[in-house]
């Protein structure tokens, strides 16, 4: 009760402007990007409304309450509630062939360990209202969720529930429960917000705000007057509001359709944009070469930094050629995606390891370079003179803001390297932690280790640390005021912005302040009976994304991938384990090889992602099993959606997020005819070698850190 | 198994230099009994001389299977414990005991040694004999033992193994000595013939006996014992290398079902069941012994091959599947 | 006497592979190396490993399990490989029983790999000698190591830890705890060759659940007063208890 909004009252007077909020009270509170306590509770034993945390008070979680004024006000609780009642076990069957029996055991287990397994560890701790606890509890259960999820247009309310769900059973940062890693947890959403407006972009200034951000309500969008996307990918607009990674697998077609404007030079750095990075791409690859009616190439300039023999440097005017991370400086900076430990904030730097094999440049002195050239402020001091001398002095020096004492890296801060997250540049930081194994690693105090949404002392560390800008307790939203401000922009009823006409409807329906279930945007889209079939890719552990098919090792242990079938559906459709197969969508069709499996679903059929790979690349040759056997999923993936009534397409991404919906294809699979080629389609012309590259040696037998040998037999 | 090609000439050949040793000393032993009419030292010394050319190729063919044959007097050290050890020594032992025996005919070295109480006179020939045809049986025990002590090539793991590798030795040895015969010393042609379809007859009864018993074997390891689970249905999905490994090129024949069951009636028809028609013609046509010996060994080398690609290896149950 | 050995736990194993990538990394630039590695960049790319990680599926669909295992050379306490070598390259060592070969005397008859019913040895074809695991015999007795490194490059690198490394035949030590109290199992026992690397079995975490358990004692129905009530004019037995 006390660390989410579960007993938070939620004004349910539909013709009120504020209809579905929460309702406030006058409490006068500095607003920000936080939750001012300001809201009501009904209290259980004055049977009136209160301020939340109101000492002493003990709120209804249910039921149905009036105020004075006669607005009907229910607990977030109850609204969850109602909203999960229709969601039961036999209804999750039909959704997902598992038994009920089994939906229900697995919940029956949740609940009873949560409750029963529970441990209680002696560490004393205050909580955000002041409150002193001797003991943190613990719980042991835990789930995590990621691509499984995130990559299907339904995603974003499925993880929300999951993440619900965990917060009923009480395991948010407790021992064996779901815990935080710093700077995690920040407020919901986080302060940063993207630019609001199209001014933000001007021709030789630099961007006035953050690239990426959390909108916390329609204001922050980044729409021009009509409600139309300012960036090239249309993140942060109407059709993906909070999209807070961007919609990169969206940016080469937007481009190449001019939509929502065009663009001169395409610049790719570290994705493979040719290849698996994008949806649909046998059509992306005709996007990189095509022309218009005068033509001029439809994406006149295309810069790749890469630092392999990659797809997609096949497509470039100018590839940059990048170091690799054995040949360069590198940081997992604490501002971005730091590799933090449950016990306290890590982060950690690359040194180099190695000389530079080849004529290439870490493309981050590349930037710094283009930064100083170009005068942009952060690169030079006031009076225009270079301000850093390469990438190792610019991660040293620089700050947030002059003086703020934060930076990339939080370890060895302080002109000696006596301060830890805070603190002057120290000219010696690399050094240090290169003396450390490249690692800092800050363990916090054991009273600071849980329950952080709510810890007193760890929200106030984190403030002092300029991690977080507040220290308020950070209430779990079991139910999302967020949403349903975009909601309320979407029916008109908000004095925020609100979106274009043929938006609105989409908007209000998939930003709903409750999870709730629909089918995939693609498969509502889909034909099931031709396409019966749900077809999606795993990561193969040994491998990452495209490049380690490079790895000599690697590639024995996937040399190629197969398409899995469960034995029955392959049986049913004629097929034998092994077979040559099509697997064709409503966007194109692959022709691999079927295994069967017992332990795929049968209506269900994967793959590994990024096996498949284009004759040629990466070095291999052109009759590698990579190229030959192995296959592509992402050619039966199309980036957008089928088109709607106005010809208009939208992004096959999550309607709220924008992440990209790489699982929701639906296929079907057959036979390949007697007498095709034992190979797999698509195949395209082989890549040519650049000059400078060797041929592939015949066998190889390394003996690390001493020579290589290797060459023809 | 695969069926190495080295190693099935090398078995192939010394088996027929073996068995011709073997039946130009019977002849020799016969004669000194008077069962038989002595021949020219030239007939015993230019016999062994053929025994020493296939020895000599049989050699050849096995340093083919060595990986380090530079290395290779290695290999008899460990007579202690490993029959290929013992054949490494036996090998060259019984090579060059033929050697002296050829030498001691073709260059009529033959000092008395024992008179019998028969009147025979056991020179030293007689003596290389005896001491050769114990180094030819060794041999081909040696030989056999290498797959037969295999326990877990359950297909080679039997005494049926030794006595073959004995028997068809023996009968190309003998037929070869038939052929021989013909032109060196005609007469004594049917001699050989007689005993070569006498043996050749045994080694099919011996080779059919373990083809009927390896098609009863029953695997002693199974998906169960290979992992450790029991359920009745396993199935491999990956056996952790695609681009395929020692272990998958070592073990499997490499060919279909269909040529390796072509290849049984062929070989049967081949090393045993044609020779024996031709030898049984060739008791009024000798000219035919040279075609018998040419048409068994084409069947010895297909029986050879079939005698490994019909050994399933244990280890293959983990090698199973590419994915 | 001492038996180092591996006991792998297959409950634990999620077939990552790392195992299998820093044994070749290690052992090709160790003593046992350079292993080889044939068309590296070509079709069917194929070399020498010590340790290779396979994927069983059990049962048929919804009742199915996959199952990940890795295999390297058990060194078995009888190993069959050793006696069949013709130049006593294949031997066991007495001082701890991990089973070797002497690449000096190897002839690359392959016959030890006959002898293997496990599949457990790989020949270099560039080198043209016999390989197999070492058990990291250069690790884990290299003492300018730290002492938490000197354990086989597989061991190190498991991610999961489902690789155990020691003695089994000290009793204590905690390989020999987990093969006795977690069911630790060798592979084809039916040929006596008495393997030294162990496997715990996959293990089912299945709660039981009785009903009164999933009663709360503290219902928060009870707590919001929202338990259905009976109609006060029903039949109670007040009506009819007169004491
Ligand atoms: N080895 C390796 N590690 C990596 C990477 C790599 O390439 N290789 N890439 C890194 C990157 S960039 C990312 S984004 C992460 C991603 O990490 P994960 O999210 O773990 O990604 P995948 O392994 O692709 O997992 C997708 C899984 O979701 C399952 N799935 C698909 N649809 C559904 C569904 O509707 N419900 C459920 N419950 N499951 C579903 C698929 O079968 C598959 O097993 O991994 C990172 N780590
Ligand atoms: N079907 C399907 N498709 C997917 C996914 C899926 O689950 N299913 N997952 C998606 C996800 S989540 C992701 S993150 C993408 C990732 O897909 P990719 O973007 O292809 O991923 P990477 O392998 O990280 O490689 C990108 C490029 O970086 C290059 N590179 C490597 N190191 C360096 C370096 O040091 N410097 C430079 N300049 N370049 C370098 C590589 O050569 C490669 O060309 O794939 C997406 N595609
Ligand atoms: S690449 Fe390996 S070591 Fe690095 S984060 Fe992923 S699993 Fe961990
Ligand atoms: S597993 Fe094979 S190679 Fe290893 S000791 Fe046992 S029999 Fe020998
Ligand atoms: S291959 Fe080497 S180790 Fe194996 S039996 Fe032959 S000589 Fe011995
Ligand atoms: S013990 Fe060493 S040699 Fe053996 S599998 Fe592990 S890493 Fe490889
Ligand atoms: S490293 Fe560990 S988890 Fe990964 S495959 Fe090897 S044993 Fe299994
Ligand atoms: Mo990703």
């Amino acid at each position: 009760m006390r660390y989410t909004n579960s007993g938070q009252l939620v004004n349910l007077d539909a013709a009120h402007d504020e209809f579905g909020m929460f309702v406030r009270t006058e409490v006068p509170e500095e607003e920000g990007c936080y939750d001012p306590q300001n809201k009501l509770w009904w209290d259980r034993n004055t049977n009136k409304p209160v301020v939340t945390h109101t000492e002493g008070a003990d709120p209804f979680l249910r039921g149905e309450f009036k105020l004075a004024d006669g607005t009907p006000v229910k607990p977030a609780f109850q609204l969850l509630k109602e909203r999960v009642a229709e969601y039961t076990p036999e209804w999750a069957e039909g959704v997902t062939g598992i038994p009920a029996d089994t939906i229900k055991r697995l919940a029956h287990e949740m609940g009873i360990t949560a409750r029963d397994q529970k441990i209680e560890l002696p560490i004393a701790w205050t909580d955000s209202w002041g409150k002193e606890h001797d003991t943190v509890t613990g719980n042991p259960v835990a789930f995590h969720a990621m691509r499984g999820l995130a990559a299907h247009s339904n995603g974003f309310h499925t993880i929300r529930a999951l993440s619900i769900l965990m917060t009923l059973l009480g395991t948010i940062d407790r021992p064996g429960g779901f815990r935080h890693k710093t700077p995690f947890p920040r407020p919901i959403p986080p302060c940063a917000r993207p630019p609001n407006d199209p001014r933000a972009v001007q021709p030789n200034t630099p961007l006035d705000g953050m690239p990426l951000g959390w909108p916390a309500d329609p204001d922050d969008l980044f729409v021009d007057k009509e409600g139309e996307a300012v960036r090239i990918d249309k993140g942060f607009s109407w059709e993906y509001p909070l999209s807070a990674h961007g919609l990169m697998h969206n940016v080469i077609t937007n481009a190449w359709r001019g939509d929502p404007y065009k663009i001169d030079t395409l610049l790719l750095f570290m994705a493979n944009m040719a290849w698996n990075s994008s949806m649909n791409t046998s059509e992306v690859r005709k996007m990189l070469t095509d022309k218009d009616e005068n033509g001029e190439y439809k994406i006149p300039n295309i810069v790749v930094c890469d630092a392999f023999h990659s797809e997609t440097t096949a497509f470039a005017d100018l590839i940059l050629p990048d170091t690799t991370y054995l040949e360069r400086h590198d940081v997992m900076s604490m501002l971005d995606r730091p590799i933090s430990e449950f016990d306290g904030p890590v982060d950690s730097v690359r040194i180099p390891v190695m000389p530079r094999t080849g004529e290439c440049l870490p493309f981050q002195e590349v930037l710094i370079e283009l930064g100083t050239r170009l005068k942009l402020p952060a690169f030079v001091t006031a009076d225009g003179a270079r301000k850093y001398r390469d990438y190792p002095d610019f991660i040293v020096n620089w700050e947030t803001a002059p003086g703020s004492g934060i930076g990339f890296l939080s370890g060895w801060r302080g002109k000696g390297g006596e301060k830890s997250m805070k603190g002057e540049p120290n000219p010696n930081q690399w050094e240090m932690y290169a003396k450390n194994d490249c690692v800092h690693h800050e363990v916090l105090p054991r009273s600071y280790q849980f329950m952080r949404n709510w810890n007193k002392g760890y929200l106030e560390w984190s403030q002092r640390n300029g991690i977080t800008r507040y220290s308020e307790p950070i209430l779990i939203h079991l139910y999302s005021e967020v949403m349903q401000k975009f909601r309320l922009a979407a029916q008109g009823r908000s004095i925020t912005r609100q979106p274009p006409k043929h938006l609105a409807k989409r908007v209000e329906t998939y930003f709903d302040p409750l999870p709730f279930y629909y089918e995939p945007l693609e498969t509502q889209a889909s034909d099931k009976q031709k396409y019966p079939l749900s077809a999606v890719t795993q990561r193969p552990m040994a491998m990452y994304h495209s490049w380690d098919s490079q790895n000599a090792w690697l590639r024995q242990i996937h040399a190629h991938n197969y398409l899995y079938v469960n034995a029955l559906t392959a049986k049913n459709a004629g097929i034998n384990d092994g077979d040559w197969i099509w697997c064709e969508s409503q966007w194109g069709k692959v022709r691999c090889m079927a295994r069967y499996s017992e332990s795929v679903e049968p209506g269900t059929v994967w793959t590994w992602n990024a096996i498949g790979k284009a004759a040629g690349a990466w070095n291999l040759t052109p009759d590698a099993n990579e190229s030959q056997q192995g296959f592509l999923l992402n050619h039966l993936i199309s980036e957008e959606l089928p088109k709607q009534a106005d010809g208009s397409r939208f992004s096959n991404s999550g309607p709220i997020t924008g992440q990209a919906a790489w699982y929701d294809v639906r296929v079907r699979i057959y036979k390949a005819e007697e007498g095709e080629p034992k190979q797999t389609s698509p195949q395209f012309p082989p890549m040519k070698k650049y000059p400078g590259m060797k041929d592939a040696p015949t066998w190889l037998a390394y003996l690390a850190g001493a020579r290589k040998k290797g060459g023809a037999k | 198994m695969k069926p190495a090609f080295s190693v099935i000439f090398l078995t192939t050949l010394i088996g027929a230099a073996q068995g011709l040793f073997l039946a130009l000393f019977t002849h020799q032993s016969y004669a000194l009994f008077g069962l038989l009419p002595m021949q020219s030292d030239d007939f015993y010394g230019y016999g062994t001389l053929i025994v020493m050319v296939l020895l000599a190729a049989g050699l050849v063919a096995s340093f083919f299977h060595l990986g380090r044959p530079e290395r290779a007097w290695r290999a008899a050290t460990q007579w202690r414990t490993s029959w290929l050890s013992r054949e490494v020594i036996v090998l060259p032992a019984f090579m060059g005991v033929a050697f002296l025996f050829g030498v001691s005919h073709l260059f009529g070295i033959r000092p008395e040694i024992v008179t019998l109480p028969g009147g025979q006179v056991v020179d030293l020939s007689l003596l290389l004999g005896v001491v050769g045809t114990l180094l030819a049986f060794a041999l081909f025990v040696c030989t056999a033992m290498i797959y037969a002590c295999l326990r877990f090539l359950k297909e080679w793991n039997s005494p049926l193994t030794v006595i073959n590798y004995i028997l068809m030795g023996g009968s190309s040895g003998f037929i070869l000595a038939a052929f021989y015969a013909v032109s060196a010393a005609p007469d004594q042609a049917d001699f050989f013939a007689g005993w070569a379809i006498i043996i050749t007859v045994l080694a099919l009864i011996g080779r059919v006996a373990s083809l009927i018993r390896n098609a009863r074997l029953k695997p002693t390891s199974t998906m169960q014992t290979a992992i450790g689970v029991k359920h009745p249905k396993i199935t491999q999905r990956s056996m952790g290398a695609m681009g395929g490994s020692f272990n998958t090129r070592e073990f499997f024949h490499g060919k279909s079902d269909s040529f390796l069951r072509a290849i049984k009636p062929a070989f049967l028809l081949l090393a045993f069941v044609l020779p024996l028609v031709l030898l049984a013609i060739s008791l009024s046509t000798p000219a035919l012994l040279g075609l018998a010996f040419i048409l068994q060994y084409v069947g010895l080398l297909a029986e050879r091959w079939f005698f490994f690609a019909q050994a399933n290896h244990p280890q293959n149950l983990y090698y199973q599947t590419v994915g | 006497m001492t038996q180092l050995a591996l006991v792998i736990d297959l409950n634990v194993c999620v077939g990552c592979s790392a195992c299998v990538t820093s044994c070749k990394e290690w052992n090709t630039s160790g003593s046992a190396g350079p292993l080889v590695d044939e068309r590296p960049y070509g079709e069917n790319p194929t070399g020498t490993f010590f340790n290779r990680v396979q994927t069983y599926e059990m049962g048929t669909f919804p009742n199915s399990e996959t199952m990940h295992f890795p295999k390297s050379c058990l060194h078995c306490e009888d190993p069959p490989c050793v006696p069949v070598c013709p130049t006593g390259a294949s031997y066991k060592r007495k001082e701890d029983g991990i089973v070797l070969v002497d690449y000096d005397k190897c002839i690359g008859c392959k016959y030890c790999s006959w002898a293997c019913p496990y599949g457990a040895r790989e020949i270099d074809e560039k080198q043209k000698v016999m390989k197999k695991c070492t058990l990291c015999v250069d690790r884990i007795y290299d003492m300018t190591m730290p002492e938490e490194d000197r354990k086989p490059s597989c061991v190190k690198a498991c991610p999961t830890s489902a690789r155990l490394f020691g003695d089994i035949h000290d009793p204590e030590s905690a390989v020999s705890v987990a093969i006795r109290e977690d069911g630790g199992y060798a592979l084809m026992p039916e040929w006596g060759t008495h393997p030294s690397n162990h496997y715990l079995p996959r293990r089912k975490t299945k709660m039981k659940i009785h009903a009164d358990e999933l009663e709360r004692a503290d219902n928060p129905l009870k707590l919001d007063q929202q338990l259905p009530k009976p109609d006060k004019d029903q039949s109670t037995m007040d009506d009819v208890s007169a004491w």
